[in-house]
């Protein structure tokens, strides 16, 4: 768990967020996925935890508790965009390790890890659900398949670019 | 072998959002119709279909409307499971993203037979592209006076609210789904009570897979002698198929429940591409039976698979190749189950570790036939200790697999005693 010093503005914005749920523990998710959003590290830093905690009403420890349990949730900072490769079998018997290979590759890092640049970070995930595009892969909200060799390039600089421009 | 395209019948070919396009198409007939009957002659029409809940445990939707109706509550909840996550499936997708409200109908239909006034779609975390069309869609379907207050201008008022998952296979299973809606760690509660005597908030909730929501309306509106003309004789309508893996076609095809297997792999799904030829078969998920090439001649009908020892599951139908070794795709479903697995009970947390570690060293070179036997003794606690679904069902592609395809393992086996040997002999 790092204690990461989220900026000032954005603590503000999970606050406003969280407000709206105030003793509302059912919208957790909710507002867990939202404030991911809002940090830009798709993460939940221990001063965005309290900030949620204080104003939904709910402990600091539950919000992990509750964190820890979902994939689609990390406490330590990663990229700006997740990159989430599909390894279920479906996608495995259309090679998926090799597309997940070549990521790493491109990307310069492992799964799990996180470029230098702080652009991307890689993971594996289980089916989502679009095995007629094996080997397939969601980067943030947008799925991708099948992810070749010759796909990988295009769909990264898409998001390379979107970098540059802010 | 012809489609049937009942619960596909607007795909691609209404917009998804709109309710008139839907109502133009005959769609909320069968709502209109139920709000005109009592809730125990609608919940009659449904037991009489014979439908059956398409998620995997095909329990009758009849008996679970009317368990829901006769618990004594005010509040009472539809729940529409959107989870979908058994890898290889994928036909929730399509009715979400392509045909929304046939699942509301669905839902309103149900709730008008329990009584319940609110329904939650619980849409998994992988779909968030789904999720502004299924907003429009509801926001569209009020305005049409398909939702919300006076439904059609009746008595009957119902809606229907979104709650995001969080990637958890586990929250498909219904009473994980419920605590994970509650703002809890998605793990299964102890049962009884079940959930449609105390579900989500401690209220009687009964909770559908999608694709059962989406044949309510036809039923009620064609009614269920109709629905009985599709199926085989024991088990009747249509039923979504995903098909994966190395075939040509992948994809999500309708047809009437019993269909052939071999026909939905060669015809359907259009065969093995490059010349490559047939290894196994996996139905019904990760959590279904593997089978070896001799064995898919076989009609997919509940009842049929049920006896052969598999399981239809969702409807689905993995077809993996010769290129593909045998033990590396048990390791592969293996895996699944390690990182699935909630933690809450030990025979699942360790024993998925345990059999996951049992298959990966029968490739290093480990496991021998004394590992072999632990994998049956561990399969068999795992069936009967395992607090839910999810590690009951680790047993049936384990064993399934180890049974079909015994020659492959048996080479493995011997392979790694006379390792062992040469090693305990170069050791003295
Ligand atoms: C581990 C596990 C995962 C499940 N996942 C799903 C799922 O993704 N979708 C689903 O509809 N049912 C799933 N189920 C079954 C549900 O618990 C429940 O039986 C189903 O939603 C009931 O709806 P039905 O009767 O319409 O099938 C799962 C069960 C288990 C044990
Ligand atoms: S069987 Fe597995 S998934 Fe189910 S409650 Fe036990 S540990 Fe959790
Ligand atoms: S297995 Fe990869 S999307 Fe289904």
């Amino acid at each position: 768990m790092n204690t990461s010093h989220t900026p000032a503005m954005q603590l503000e914005q999970v606050a406003s967020l969280a407000r709206e749920f105030k003793g509302k523990k059912d919208q957790l998710m909710l507002v867990l996925l939202k404030a991911q959003k809002i940090t830009g590290h798709n993460a939940l830093p221990e001063d965005v935890a309290v900030v949620i905690a204080e104003e939904m009403g709910v402990t600091k420890n539950h919000i992990y508790d509750f964190a820890t349990f979902y994939a689609m949730f990390s406490t330590e900072k990663r990229g700006k965009h997740v990159i989430r490769v599909c390894k279920s079998t479906p996608c495995h018997v259309n090679k998926a390790s090799n597309a997940a290979h070549m990521l790493e590759k491109t990307l310069g890092i492992k799964m799990g890890e996180t470029t230098e640049d702080g652009q991307f970070t890689l993971e594996h995930i289980e089916c989502i659900g679009v095995c007629d595009r094996a080997p397939a892969m969601l980067v943030d909200d947008e799925v991708y398949g099948p992810v070749t060799e010759e796909s990988i390039p295009g769909i990264l600089s898409k998001y390379q670019m979107q970098g540059e421009e802010i | 072998m012809e489609e049937v395209r009942v619960l596909l019948r607007n795909v691609d070919r209404i917009n998804p959002v709109s309710a008139v396009d839907y109502m133009n198409e005959g769609g909320y007939e069968g709502l209109k119709k139920s709000l005109w009957m009592s809730e125990l002659d609608i919940i009659h029409e449904i037991t009489e279909s014979t439908l059956r809940g398409r998620g995997g445990a095909g329990f009758p939707t009849g008996i679970k409307l009317s368990h829901a109706h006769n618990a004594r509550s005010k509040n009472k909840f539809v729940l529409c499971n959107a989870d979908e996550g058994e890898p290889g499936t994928n036909k929730d997708r399509i009715l979400l993203s392509k045909d929304p409200n046939s699942i509301f109908e669905g839902m309103a239909i149900a709730a008008r037979a329990i009584g319940a006034d609110k329904g939650y779609i619980y849409l998994r975390a992988e779909y968030p592209y789904i999720v502004p069309i299924l907003e429009q869609a509801l926001e569209n379907a009020r305005e049409a006076g398909c939702l919300g207050d006076n439904i059609f201008g009746s008595e009957f008022s119902f809606d229907i609210e979104i709650r995001p998952g969080g990637g958890a296979y586990v929250c498909g299973e219904e009473s994980a789904m419920i605590e994970s809606m509650e703002g809890k760690r998605g793990e299964p509660r102890f049962r009884p009570p079940y959930p449609t005597v105390q579900g989500l908030f401690q209220e009687p909730t009964a909770v559908f897979n999608v694709e059962t929501l989406a044949n309510i309306g036809p039923i009620m509106y064609r009614g269920a002698d109709w629905y009985k003309t599709m199926g085989t004789k024991k088990s009747h309508g249509t039923k979504l198929y995903t098909i994966s893996g190395n075939v040509r076609n992948k994809g999500v095809y309708e047809y009437e429940v019993g269909v052939n297997l071999k026909d939905l792999i060669y015809e359907a799904g259009g065969g093995i591409p490059d010349g490559r030829k047939l290894l196994a078969v996996q139905t019904g998920g990760t959590a279904g039976a593997i089978i070896n090439k001799h064995q898919i001649n076989m009609p997919m009908d509940p009842a049929y698979v049920a006896d052969s020892g598999g399981s239809m599951g969702a409807g689905d139908v993995l077809v993996i190749d010769n290129t593909n070794d045998i033990v590396d795709i048990l390791d592969n479903v293996l895996s699944f189950f390690v990182h699935e697995s909630c933690g809450k009970c030990t025979p699942c947390r360790e024993g998925s570790m345990r059999l996951y570690q049992l298959a990966s060293g029968i490739i290093d070179g480990t496991t021998t036939s004394e590992g072999m036997e632990n994998i049956r003794e561990l399969c068999e606690t795992m069936r009967l200790a395992s607090l839910c679904g999810l590690g009951q069902s680790v047993p049936i592609p384990v064993l399934s697999c180890l049974d079909n395809f015994r020659e492959i393992f048996d080479e493995y086996i011997v392979r790694n005693e006379k390792n062992k040997k040469i090693a305990a002999g170069g050791a003295k």
